[in-house]
């Protein structure tokens, strides 16, 4: 084969080229699907925004407002209205406490604070345990729907709170229950406080 | 070797995953249905497709000592593009596969063919050699993806078989690995006779 020396110039020139080549592909690439992914991401917020949210019309991606909690995270907070008045806040929370990695969720707000709906947007739970916190997989998390976190304790029964948790998967759900909790931190200091 | 064999030889003979155990990594994590397996294997041939392409190409003009950089770089810019492309237009494949799409950089398949096949033959050759060490991949992890799905949770292909949980095991990690060994007894039995 008749393959280049291995000189010095010749490795440098070869790694130069090779990896020149490689950036200005990938930089065209990225160019070209930015816009497609960026869409993708805002119909995902949109629909998991209108499952927890009642009715809006405003341009909910818009209005909204990040916070910053415990643990040096940033959690969003969007603010739904209708015909200019707030008819809901919807608050992308997460919590460390999982199984296995990050479990975010979107809890949507009524003004008075009663959980509208919740809906999970990125988990790595147990399939077939854990999972069961997502809507399509089991009936579980409607237990939330329609209490005021201010007299519904937070908290699985084990820890002495309101909450049934998932059979087999206490861990899961105690995440998902500080989550919401997070949540709700979030709302009470932005609109309680705030009004 | 004819152009046939060199084909045929990654679906059955030289299967990257049940004879020459490469690529185990996302054989083992994504494959927790068959539709899984099956994104995996051709997300995984494209890249190899590619690379073999470019490396058989570029072989003479690369120094030997930089041999193996030029080949990452070339690996990982494939790969980078299949993640991207995937994310902007099949995004919930791409959020099933997730993580395991910029793990085929280190994908041992992809490298061995790489440095083992394409830095020594020509470009059809390593075209057709890719081809067949990627559909024996892709079928493998179908394969795979569709036992477990089976016997985890009673479907194939997302299509509900039996409407009830079975052997949870299978779809968690244990499952994987106790799947694949049977498959490679199987394999071998077949192979023997």
């Amino acid at each position: 084969m008749a393959n280049k020396e291995s000189t010095f110039t010749n490795m440098l020139l070869t790694m130069v080229i090779v990896t020149a080549v490689a950036a200005l592909a990938l930089g065209g690439v990225y160019k070209a699907t930015k816009a497609p992914i960026a869409k993708n991401q805002e119909k995902k917020t949109n629909a998991a925004l209108q499952k927890v949210l009642p009715e809006f019309d405003n341009k909910i991606t818009r209005d909204t407002k990040t916070l910053e909690t415990d643990l040096g995270k940033e959690i969003t907070l969007y603010k739904a209205k209708k015909d200019g008045e707030l008819v809901g806040v919807a608050i992308e929370s997460f919590s460390t406490k999982g199984y296995s990695g990050l479990v975010k969720i979107m809890v949507g707000f009524l003004p008075d604070g009663t959980i509208k709906n919740i809906s999970v947007l990125q988990h790595a739970e147990t399939p077939g345990l854990g999972d069961k916190m997502e809507k399509g997989k089991s009936e579980w998390s409607k237990q939330f729907n329609g209490k005021n976190p201010a007299e519904f304790n937070l908290s699985v029964s084990k820890d002495g709170g309101d909450v049934d948790a998932i059979t087999a998967a206490t861990i899961s759900s105690r995440a998902y229950c500080d989550a919401v909790k997070r949540a709700y931190k979030a709302f009470k200091q932005e609109i309680k406080g705030g009004e | 070797m004819n152009q046939v064999q060199n084909f045929t030889k990654g679906l059955f003979k030289e299967n990257p995953v049940f004879v020459m155990m490469l690529g185990l990594c996302p054989a083992l994590g994504v494959t927790t249905s068959a539709i899984n397996g099956l994104g995996m294997g051709l997300a995984t041939t494209f890249v190899l497709l590619m690379s073999n392409i470019v490396v058989s190409i570029i072989k003479n003009a690369i120094p030997p000592k930089v041999r193996i950089p030029s080949f990452i770089v070339i690996i990982a810019s494939f790969v980078t593009i299949v993640d991207l492309t995937m994310n902007a237009y099949l995004p919930s494949l791409h959020k099933e596969l997730g993580l395991f799409i910029p793990l085929i950089v280190v994908n041992c398949l992809v490298m061995g063919r790489a440095e083992g096949f394409a830095s020594k033959n020509n470009t059809l050759s390593s075209i057709i050699d890719a081809l067949g060490m990627g559909f024996g991949f892709a079928i493998a992890l179908t394969i795979l993806g569709g036992v477990r799905e089976i016997l985890g949770s009673g479907a194939i292909f997302g299509v509900s078989l039996v409407d009830a949980d079975l052997m949870l095991a299978f779809v968690l990690a244990p499952g994987a690995f106790i799947g694949l060994g049977y498959l490679i007894a199987i394999h071998r039995a077949i192979k023997k006779n």
